[in-house]
C-alpha cells in the first residue's frame, strides 16, 4: 500500500495552500488527490478579478490566483493524483495512528496509509430542491456556479432574458458576466431584508449595469414546459411569506440560483468527525483538527468564505497544526468550547486548547452599525472592539491572544449593537 | 453637496460619504468612511470619470480548452466597458496561449492592455 505523512483531500486553494506549507515546513511525504481533471479547484472558473489583494497585494483573476500556488507545487514536485474521488477514510487500527484513505481511481482502487489527513474538499452550492420553490420543472433553472461553468469553461450560452434568485456573490458576478456576454439580466431577488454577498459586488456587478436587487422577495411561481417561459415574484413579509397583491410576472428563459452554498462533508461525517450544525462543517480547534486526531480541515470545506485568500490563509494555520501533530503525534486538548453569543452565527473554531495565541474567524447573523465585540472568559471581558458595521456576508476575524484566556474554561463571543 | 458610494477596490467595501461641488467641474471636498487612502482617491475618481476592469473569455482552437479567461490589466473608463468587450470579442486565437500573453496591447488606445489569465496548451 501507498504510504505518505500527509494525504489532501482536494487540489482547490485549501489543499494546495496546505501542501504547500506542510512541504515548506518540512514534511515533503505528501499527496494531493483531486477529483477533477487538473488543480485549481472552484477558482477555474472564476475569471473575475480580485482575488489575492491580501495573500499577494495585487488584484489577479482567479486561474492567475490558482496558479501561484499550482506552479509552486509543480517546483516542489509534491505528488498529485487527478480524477480521483476519495470515498472513505478509516483508522487503520484501535491506535488510530495511521488512517486509511480509499480512493475510486480510472485505474481502480488507490488504497494510501497516511498519518495525517488534511480535509480541503471545498464546498458546493444549495439547489432548487433545497428551498422549495414552486411550480414546473422545466429547463433553464440552473445554481450560478453551474451558469458560471457553462459560459467560462464550457463556450455555452446559457440564456437571453435571465433572472437570478439569491443575492449570493456568485449570483452577482454571473449577472455582471451574462450581461458582458449580450444577455439580458432583468432583476436579481433576494427573500432577505438584505444581500448574502459582498457590497462592493452590488455596485460593481449590478448597480454599474442598472441591474435592479429587490431584496424581501421571493418567487411563488416557475411557469414552462420544456424551457422556463416564466416566473411570478412577490414581496414577503419578515416570516417570508408572499404578500398577496404584489406579485408580478417576468417572462425569462432562464433562471439562476445564487442561494447559498454547503461544505461537501459527506466524507467528514462517515470519518466520524462531529459536525457543526450551523457552518455544516467540521467543528475544530485552533490547529484546525477536528474531533478525529489527525484529521484536519479548512477552506470552505470548514465554513463558506467569501475571499479565497482567507482561504489560504487559514490551510496555512492548518498546515502549521499538522506539522506539529506530526512532530508531536498529538496536540493539545481542546478544553475550552467557545460559545456563539448575541448575534454571532458561527465561530472557528469551536473549541480551543488555549496553548497558544489563534485566530478567531466568525459571522454575524444580520447586520449592525457601530458593532460591539465582547469576548469574555469565565464570564469576565477580557477583549472588546468596535466596528463600525459588521455584516453577515463578511466573515470577521479576529487574532485572541491566548494569556488573555484560562485554559479549560468556557469562552463567549458576542456581538451588539451600541446606542 | 453630499453623496455615498460603495468602495470597491478591495473586499471591506467601505460605504463613503462624499461632499463635493458640480459647478463647471467636479471638485471633492471631503471624503469620509474610507479605512485606507484608497478609498479617497476611488471616490475623487468615481465622482470625476469612473474606471473599471472587466474580464472575459476568449475563443481558441487547437487547444486543451475551448475558452482562455482573458482581463483587462489597468481599469478603463466606465463608459467603454462595451467597446472593449466588442474588441475582445473580435479576437481569433490559436493554441499555445501562456498565461500573461498580450492579447491586445493599449485596447482602443486606452492605456490598458487585454492579457490572457490562463495557460491554453496546444492538443498534441
Amino acid at each position: 500500500m501507498r504510504t505518505a505523512d500527509a494525504v489532501i483531500i482536494g487540489g482547490g486553494p485549501a489543499g494546495l495552500a496546505a501542501a504547500l506549507a506542510l512541504y515548506d515546513g518540512g514534511v515533503t511525504d505528501c499527496l494531493i488527490l483531486e477529483r477533477e481533471s487538473s488543480l485549481g479547484g472552484i477558482l477555474k472558473q472564476c475569471i473575475h478579478d480580485g482575488f489575492g489583494l491580501t495573500r499577494f497585494g495585487e488584484t489577479l483573476s482567479g486561474p492567475e490566483y490558482a496558479s501561484r500556488f499550482i506552479d509552486e507545487v509543480e517546483a516542489r514536485k509534491i505528488p498529485y493524483i487527478t480524477d480521483t474521488t476519495v470515498i472513505d477514510i478509516t483508522p487503520e487500527d484501535d491506535s488510530a495512528e495511521y488512517k486509511i484513505v480509499s480512493a475510486a481511481h480510472t485505474s481502480g482502487l488507490i488504497k494510501v496509509r497516511a498519518r495525517a489527513v488534511i480535509l480541503a474538499m471545498g464546498c458546493r452550492e444549495r439547489t432548487r430542491g433545497a428551498i422549495s420553490t414552486p411550480g414546473t420543472r422545466p429547463a433553464g433553472i440552473m445554481t450560478a456556479g453551474v451558469a458560471q461553468a457553462y459560459v467560462n469553461l464550457k463556450n455555452r450560452a446559457i440564456g437571453k432574458e435571465i433572472v437570478i434568485l439569491g443575492s449570493g456573490d456568485i449570483g452577482m458576478i454571473m449577472a455582471r458576466r451574462l450581461t458582458l456576454e449580450g444577455a439580458h439580466v432583468q432583476a436579481v431577488f433576494e427573500v432577505l431584508p438584505y444581500a448574502s454577498g459582498l457590497p462592493r459586488n452590488i455596485q460593481q456587478c449590478l448597480n454599474d449595469y442598472n441591474i435592479p436587487l429587490y431584496l424581501s422577495h421571493t418567487i411563488t411561481d416557475i411557469r414552462g414546459e420544456g424551457r422556463l417561459t416564466g416566473i411570478t415574484v412577490a414581496q414577503c413579509d419578515e416570516r417570508f411569506a408572499p404578500i398577496p397583491g404584489t406579485e408580478r410576472d417576468y417572462e425569462c428563459d432562464t433562471l439562476i440560483l445564487s442561494v447559498g452554498l454547503i461544505p461537501e462533508n459527506e466524507l467528514t461525517s462517515a470519518a466520524g468527525a462531529v459536525l457543526d450544525g450551523h457552518t455544516k462543517g467540521a467543528v475544530v480547534d485552533e490547529f484546525c483538527q477536528t474531533t478525529i486526531p489527525g484529521v484536519f480541515a479548512a477552506g470552505n470545506v470548514l465554513h463558506v468564505h467569501d475571499l479565497v485568500d482567507f482561504v489560504s490563509l487559514e490551510a496555512e494555520s492548518l498546515a502549521r497544526g499538522a506539522l506539529r501533530y506530526l512532530k508531536e503525534g498529538s496536540l493539545p486538548a481542546a478544553a475550552s468550547p467557545i460559545v456563539c453569543g448575541a448575534n454571532i452565527g458561527h465561530t472557528i473554531p469551536q473549541h480551543v486548547s488555549a496553548a497558544g495565541d489563534f485566530n478567531l474567524s466568525f459571522r454575524v447573523t444580520r447586520p449592525m452599525k457601530n458593532a460591539v465585540l465582547s469576548l469574555t472568559c469565565e464570564g469576565k471581558e477580557v477583549l472588546k472592539k468596535k466596528f463600525r458595521r459588521a455584516i453577515p456576508a463578511e466573515m470577521i476575524q479576529l487574532p485572541v491572544k491566548a494569556s488573555l484566556l484560562t485554559p479549560g474554561k468556557e469562552i463567549t463571543l458576542s456581538m451588539t449593537e451600541a446606542n | 453637496m453630499q453623496t455615498t458610494l460603495t468602495c470597491i477596490v478591495c473586499p471591506n467595501g467601505c460605504e463613503l460619504a462624499i461632499d463635493y461641488e458640480n459647478q463647471g467641474g467636479i471638485t471633492v471636498n471631503s471624503v469620509s468612511g474610507n479605512l485606507c487612502p484608497k478609498g479617497e482617491a476611488y471616490a475623487r475618481q468615481e465622482l470625476i470619470s469612473p474606471t473599471r476592469t472587466i474580464a472575459t473569455s476568449v475563443l481558441v482552437s487547437g487547444g486543451t480548452l475551448p475558452l482562455v479567461s482573458v482581463r483587462i490589466n489597468r481599469p478603463i473608463p466606465k463608459a467603454r466597458i462595451f467597446d472593449v468587450m466588442n474588441e475582445i470579442r473580435a479576437l481569433s486565437l490559436s493554441a499555445p496561449v501562456k498565461a500573461g500573453d498580450v492579447l491586445i496591447p493599449d485596447v482602443l488606445g486606452l492605456g490598458s492592455d487585454v492579457i490572457a489569465t490562463k495557460t491554453v496548451e496546444a492538443l498534441s
